[in-house]
Formats: C-alpha cells, structure tokens, sequence
C-alpha cells in the first residue's frame, strides 16, 4: 500500500518535473534546448550516488546483523543504481554531441561515471552467479563496501589524469549562478528522481521478499 | 599461536609447495614472454612509436599475469581438498588472509622483475638511475593489485565462471592503482625522479592502505562457509 503511494506520488512528481523543465524554465540562451537534457542528466546522476551509497550502508549492516532485509535493500539498490548510472551515461552522451561535438571524451567526471557503471555491473554479476543465497549475500555485501571505499580513490585518480567537465553548476560556495525557473525546475527534477528511486527499491525489495518466501 | 605466526605458517607453506612443484611460477614466466611477443607483434617493432606507451604495456603486462597468478591463490586448496583444512583453522581468518597476499607478493614481484628484465632486453629500457624509484612505483602499486587480487580470489574460489567473474570484478576496483602506477613508472623511465608525482604515490598508498584493511577486516565473512 505504501508502495504504491510511493509510486503515485513519484509519477506525479515526475510529471510535475517535465512541465517545470520543458514549459517553465527558459530555453538557454547558449547551449539551446539541448541544455534541457540537464533536467534528466543531473538528478540520475545524483540518484546513482545515493543508491550506491545505500549499498554501502546495508552492506555494512547485513555483515553486522545478517538480516535478509538488509541485503534485499543492497540488491535493490544497486540495480536500480545501475539502470540511474546507465541514464546518467546515455543523456550525456546525447548533450555531449551537440556542445561538445562528441559522444564520448575521457573527462574526468565521465570516467568516473562509467567506471561505477562497470564496477557495480561486475557487483549484479557476482549476485547472479552464485547459487547460495547466503553466500551470495555475504560475498555482495563484501564488495558493496569495497566499492564504496573505491570511489574516492577512483574520483582523484581520474580528476588527475584528466578534467574537461564544466565545474558543478549548483551546490558551490556563494549563491547559485542559474535563473530561478531553471534551478526550480531542477529541484523538482531531484525530488521526483530520488522518489522514483525510492519506489523501484521499494518494488524490488517486495519482490525479492516474496521470491524468497516461495522458495522457503 | 601469535597472529604473525598464522599468517607466516600459511605463507611459508605455499612458498613451500610453490618451490617445489613450480607450478605457476614456470607457467607464469612463460605467460611473461609470450605476452611480450604479443605486445611486440600488435604494435609493430617501431621502437621511437614504443617508446612512449612503455610504462602502460609495462603495468598491462603486470595486471594480466596479476590476472592470471592471483585468481589461482585459493585454487590449490580447493584443488588439493585443503578447503575445509582453511576453515577448521583456528582463531581469526584475517591471518590466512595477510599469508596468502603475502605469497602472492613474493610470487608477483618474482614475475615483475623478470618482466622488467625482459623490457630492458626487449625494448632496450635503460634502467640504471631509474630503479629505485621504479622500484618503489612497482612495490607500491602490486601491494594494490595483490590486496584485492586476494580478497576477490577467495570470493570466486567457489563459483563456476570463476575465470571470468575474477577479472570483471578486479579490473573495475582497480583502476585508481592503474593510473597511478602507469603516471608514476612515466615519470621514473623519463629519469625524472618522483618529485613531481608524490601525489599519486599518496594515492597508491591510501590505496594499498584501504584495500588491505579492507581485506583484513572483511575476509572472516569471505572464509564462512
């Protein structure tokens, strides 16, 4: 029932979201409506962050407790995780075309994202090959903390060897450069993103209870 | 028995089985050659065209054997009924773990230094003033490489894609250590000393440093069941 509040308000947040970024906020004077892929772009992004963050935490937690909750949360998470990196990839290849007249360059925030991407590929790829739920559990939750530890070391190592990325538009010190309609639009993009996230791992962590239920 | 002891018992036995049967070190400096040839025959003998991608087909050169040597690290015990033998061990798990990396060290810088022999033949590398510093680049980065290598050998010890799920889980986790060591070797063969690239050195030591507490405090869970 919840979920399913869950869900509605997420769709409804998600339409609110088009009609803010598509009618509301202003065509940008530079970059044309292409600058509205941002709308899509940046709240998967963030949402990506956030679910592989969310990995990191049930995992420590199912190693702590051993409670299957937790690490239905981990698996949950970290596909919707994927599906979010894999957005966040996709709507930026389309944006780099036109701006930076390129479908894919070595930036740094780039390869950061595909790194993550294939890292918690290999994590989806661990879980299905092993037979033993327990076992699949435990090793997971292993590597979900590995991950995690990884993406600082992977985010200066790649920043080192190479940054064309334009810096963060939004959270920086001072007050934010962006009109208000296009920064509102923005926010509405991030609450309806992080609610959408919130129902598919609501909607998975269901399933997999009762896909456990039925095999007991 | 003292932690160290553990640890160093384990080590000691598969130095010990190593020395005798030679299995994978022989296989291992086999694989080292041909690899060379490999590289030697994609990218043509232009040796001014080599020159500049040195350092990557170096560490490229390191992290397939890597591949290769450290996905077998818990093979032998599988393949010589010794599993259960690890499990009924006593006391923490950690310490099979610390012996186990440190015989997969003793047997990576043993193929690194005949694969850095084989460059200086090979590719005509002038070492002399460079190998301190590519040395401690090497020392550095296969501390990284081996911690993980470890870790994510023991996870796939059991599974039956084992061949294929070690490398796609390793190569991802491993890229920080990548990149750094292949800067760091670049800046040791142009014989420019490491003063300018102490930053990536701090970043393979916070690497090395996360992946072995990592290693350490996780494997008991590893080693379960």
């Amino acid at each position: 029932m919840l979920t399913r509040w869950l869900g509605a308000l997420a769709a409804v947040a998600l339409a609110v979201g088009l009609v803010m970024g598509f009618g509301v906020a202003p065509r940008e004077a530079s970059q044309g409506t292409v600058q509205r892929i941002m709308y899509l772009h940046v709240p998967s992004v963030w949402v990506a962050y956030l679910a592989f963050g969310v990995v990191a935490v049930a995992s420590v937690v199912y190693l702590w407790t051993r409670a299957a909750g937790a690490d239905r949360v981990a698996s949950a998470s970290a596909e919707s995780g994927v599906i979010f990196t894999g957005i966040t990839i996709a709507s930026g290849s389309i944006w780099g075309k036109p701006t930076w007249g390129t479908w894919w360059t070595w930036d740094a925030r780039l390869t950061t994202v595909a790194i993550l991407f294939v890292m918690y590929l290999g994590y989806l790829l661990l879980r299905a090959m092993i037979e033993d739920h327990e076992r699949a559990a435990r090793y997971a939750a292993v590597l979900g903390i590995v991950a995690a530890l990884d993406i600082p070391l992977v985010h200066f190592s790649v920043l080192w060897w190479r940054t064309l990325h334009q810096p963060p538009s939004l959270i920086k010190p001072g007050a934010p450069t962006m009109p208000p309609e296009i920064l509102a639009a923005l926010l509405v993009n991030f609450v309806a993103f992080t609610l959408l996230y919130a129902y598919f791992v609501a909607k998975r962590v269901a399933l997999l209870r009762r896909e456990a239920e039925a095999l007991a | 028995m003292t932690f160290a002891r553990r640890a160093w018992i384990v080590l000691w036995k598969d130095v010990m089985v190593e020395a005798r049967s030679k299995e994978t070190l022989n296989a291992l400096v086999f694989f080292a050659l041909l690899l060379l040839f490999v590289f030697q025959f994609a990218l043509g003998p232009d040796r001014e065209r080599l020159g500049g991608v040195l350092p990557g087909l170096l560490w490229l050169g390191f992290l397939l054997s890597g591949l290769l040597a450290l996905g077998r690290t818990f093979l032998v015990e599988r393949e010589n009924d010794c599993w259960e033998a690890l499990l009924l061990a006593p006391g923490d798990k950690s310490a099979i773990y610390l012996g186990k990396l440190a015989g997969n060290l003793v047997l990576m810088f043993l193929v690194e230094a005949f694969i850095v022999a084989l460059f200086v033949v090979f590719f005509d590398v002038a070492l002399g003033a460079a190998l301190p510093s590519l040395a401690l680049v090497i020392a550095l980065g296969t501390v990284g490489l081996a911690a993980m290598g470890t870790l994510f050998s023991a996870m796939t010890a059991n599974v039956r894609a084992r061949e294929l799920l070690f490398p796609v889980l390793l190569l991802p986790v491993e890229v920080p250590v990548l990149l750094a060591t292949v800067r760091a070797t670049e800046a040791a063969l142009a014989g420019e000393g490491l003063g300018g690239v102490t930053h990536w050195l701090g970043l393979l030591a916070a690497a090395d440093v996360i992946y072995v507490v990592v290693g350490v405090l996780t494997f008991d869970f590893v080693l379960e069941g």
